[in-house]
């Protein structure tokens, strides 16, 4: 059997190898479909990890409770229009609900920092300093500011590496230097470590944290006491993300004096909502890849059916003769199966190199991400040997019921 | 032990359209091991259908053939394909060559279906064409062979699975006189020397003049059996 196998295989090849461009042009289809299901699934997998990091980079189990919509005369406003939250919300929610293990507020306006003779516009939050815990900032040089700062309304910022960028010479160490923000002094205490762009496509480098009391009473102004732009939350574990979040309605709802039939006036978001959103858009690229990767397949495996059908006609004497001289139904079939298979296998490897230049030249070109992955290389692999051998059974299968008397006759 | 051919009223009928055509109409004959005989008749006498059913390629209609005491007519297409390979070497007239395949791998072809180790193959296979006279051609494609030279590849081919019986169709129809005569001689050696039956249809009375019995088939039935008496090597 093995040398029947050897010899099988070497006949099959030498038979492809005798007609290479009508070889190459029947496997293009099997070429086009292992490559887009190469190019598929690493674009998919490239996605999915970027977004992952993306969702890590804002924190661990980090809930965010925006103020809700306002509707003034029949005009719905955006999200976060209306005025609704306050300090003391944030501060209640924290003695109420004991899974949140941290909770923060803040507020933010973009507006000019200057510097010396620069300036730049970045957009300035004014937050509570649990707030860089549960964001999970970290510094590359300088320290945080504390509660501290926070109760005396410190003039102290902290700035990301966008801005420091853009307002600082190279070389220049920005802790200790005084920034203003509407013509009010502030030190640089601290500068932020960077965390690249978000989930949404923005520079989260570019920003700048002063403490809330400072922004609220100095800088960006209020529209009452206490009111803020956003809660920040955070739970030990993902688990308790969803009971959190129900608790947290419950606390705000009740301090809202909202009836059972009111709408809430705030949005409750968590990092699990979010990473959903994003890797939703992943999916759908990757089914439109999926539909060209099953549309090529099928035509490049009805490709391979008719030139074996073609070279089953145009064989048939040879087929005749092997089976005067002994050969069983079998081996016919087996030997047009081996050709249909090397046929799909080669049209899978070509496939699968152009499928891996496909995901590096995407990663180069359009800046995505892509992971080539071994799985997905033996997956393509094992498909284009599937595909040859289902379409390679039907004129395997003729060739192999001839009758040896017609099959010789044949002309 | 009986005889190794034994054909008991074989009738061949085909259906073409509407017409049934009678190839064979009750042919009875035996065929002892180590002769060497012609079946000899116009083309459409049945003498095909004959050799195709002989040559297990075929199997009749009714009437029963015994291959070295076994019925054929009782055997399915694995087991026709498992005698062809054993018992019987075929030898075509238009030589049925596999083209761009050399001369080795197609004498091996029989070795090959019967899953030898591949060295014994290719042994056996360069031994046979050595016996004929093509010792140095193992490498040439059949296209790169004279007419006669592929004729003897062939014979190689039928040789090559030691088989009881070597059946020739119309072996020098595609050959001029000169490679006619010389395959011949290697047919009547084959059979003087090694004893192997050989069997040589042809409608040529000057290739029938080697062989030693003549069958003649006209309309599906024999109409003259005999044995030649004064064996006429290369008279034509």
């Amino acid at each position: 059997m093995g040398a029947f196998l050897l010899l099988t295989v070497t006949t099959a090849f030498r038979v492809l190898s005798r007609n290479r461009l009508r070889a190459g042009l029947t496997v293009l289809g099997i070429v086009i479909g292992v490559a887009a299901v190469i190019a598929m699934i690493s674009i998919g997998q490239g996605a999915k990890a970027a977004v992952r990091s993306q969702v890590a980079s804002m924190g661990t189990n980090v809930i965010i409770i925006l103020p809700g919509a306002t509707t003034t005369g029949g005009v719905r406003g955006g999200q976060g229009s209306a005025v609704s939250l306050t300090v003391a919300d944030a501060q209640d929610l924290k003695k109420r609900i004991p899974l949140l293990t941290d909770t923060a507020w803040g507020k933010r306006d973009v507006m000019q920092v200057v510097y010396g003779n620069r300036n730049w516009n970045a957009p300035v939050n004014g937050i509570s300093p649990g707030y860089l815990t549960i964001r999970d900032w970290s510094y590359s040089s300088g320290v945080p500011f504390t509660q501290t700062d926070m109760d005396v309304a410190a003039r102290v910022a902290l700035v990301g590496q966008t801005v420091v960028d853009n307002l600082f010479e190279p070389g220049e160490e920005p802790v200790g230097a005084t920034i203003r923000l509407k013509n009010v002094p502030f030190v640089v205490i601290g500068v932020l470590e960077p965390k690249g762009q978000s989930s949404q496509g923005t520079d989260q480098d570019d920003i700048v944290f002063i403490p809330f009391t400072t922004a609220e009473r100095k800088v960006l102004g209020t529209q009452f006491l206490g009111s803020i732009g956003a809660i920040f939350a955070s739970t030990d574990r993902t688990e308790d993300l969803p009971e959190a979040v129900v608790q947290i309605r419950e606390v705000i709802r009740a301090r809202h004096r909202l009836q059972p039939d009111q709408a809430d006036d705030f949005t409750v978001r968590t990092q699990i909502d979010i990473a959903a959103v994003q890797e939703g858009t992943g999916q759908t690229l990757t089914v439109m890849l999926f539909a060209i990767a099953s549309i090529s397949l099928l035509v490049g495996g009805i490709g391979i059916m008719n030139i074996l059908l073609v070279s089953v006609t145009e064989r048939t004497k040879e087929i005749g003769v092997r089976m005067a001289v002994g050969a069983k139904r079998r081996h016919i079939l087996l030997q047009f199966l081996i050709e249909a298979m090397s046929l799909s296998l080669f049209g899978g490897l070509l496939g699968i190199l152009l499928g891996v230049v496909c995901a590096r030249a995407t990663t180069v070109v359009a800046g995505w991400p892509t992971i080539i992955s071994l799985e997905s290389i033996a997956a393509a692999f094992v498909f284009s040997l599937a595909v040859g051998l289902f379409f390679g059974l039907y004129p395997a299968n003729k060739a192999s019921r001839l009758n040896p008397i017609d099959a010789l006759r044949y002309e | 032990m009986g005889s190794l051919i034994e054909c008991r009223d074989l009738w061949k009928v085909y259906r073409l359209g509407d017409v049934q055509v009678q190839a064979l109409r009750g042919v009875t004959v035996d065929i002892q091991r180590g002769e060497f005989l012609a079946i000899m008749g116009a083309s459409g006498s049945g003498k095909s259908t004959l050799m195709n059913i002989i040559g297990c390629l075929d199997s009749p209609t009714s009437g029963t053939y015994r291959l070295s005491d076994t019925d054929v007519g009782s055997l399915d297409s694995d087991a026709l394909a498992e005698v062809r390979n054993r018992e019987i070497g075929f030898v075509f007239q238009n030589f049925n060559l596999i083209p761009r395949t050399s001369a080795l791998e197609n004498v091996q072809l029989p070795l090959f279906y019967r899953g030898l180790p591949l060295r014994e193959q290719r042994a056996r296979a360069a031994e046979a064409l050595a016996r004929i006279g093509l010792k140095g051609r193992e490498h040439h494609y059949p296209a790169q062979l004279s007419g006669g030279q592929q004729q003897r590849v062939a014979i190689a081919r039928a040789l090559v699975s030691t088989p009881s019986i070597l059946l020739a169709d119309e072996p020098t129809g595609n050959l001029d006189t000169e490679s006619s005569r010389e395959i011949m001689t290697v047919l009547e050696n084959l059979n003087r020397d090694e004893g192997i039956t050989v069997i040589v249809v042809t409608h040529e009375a000057d290739i029938a003049a080697y062989t030693s019995r003549e069958i003649i088939i006209k309309d599906g039935q024999i109409v003259t059996d005999r044995a030649r008496t004064a064996v006429s090597a290369g008279g034509r």
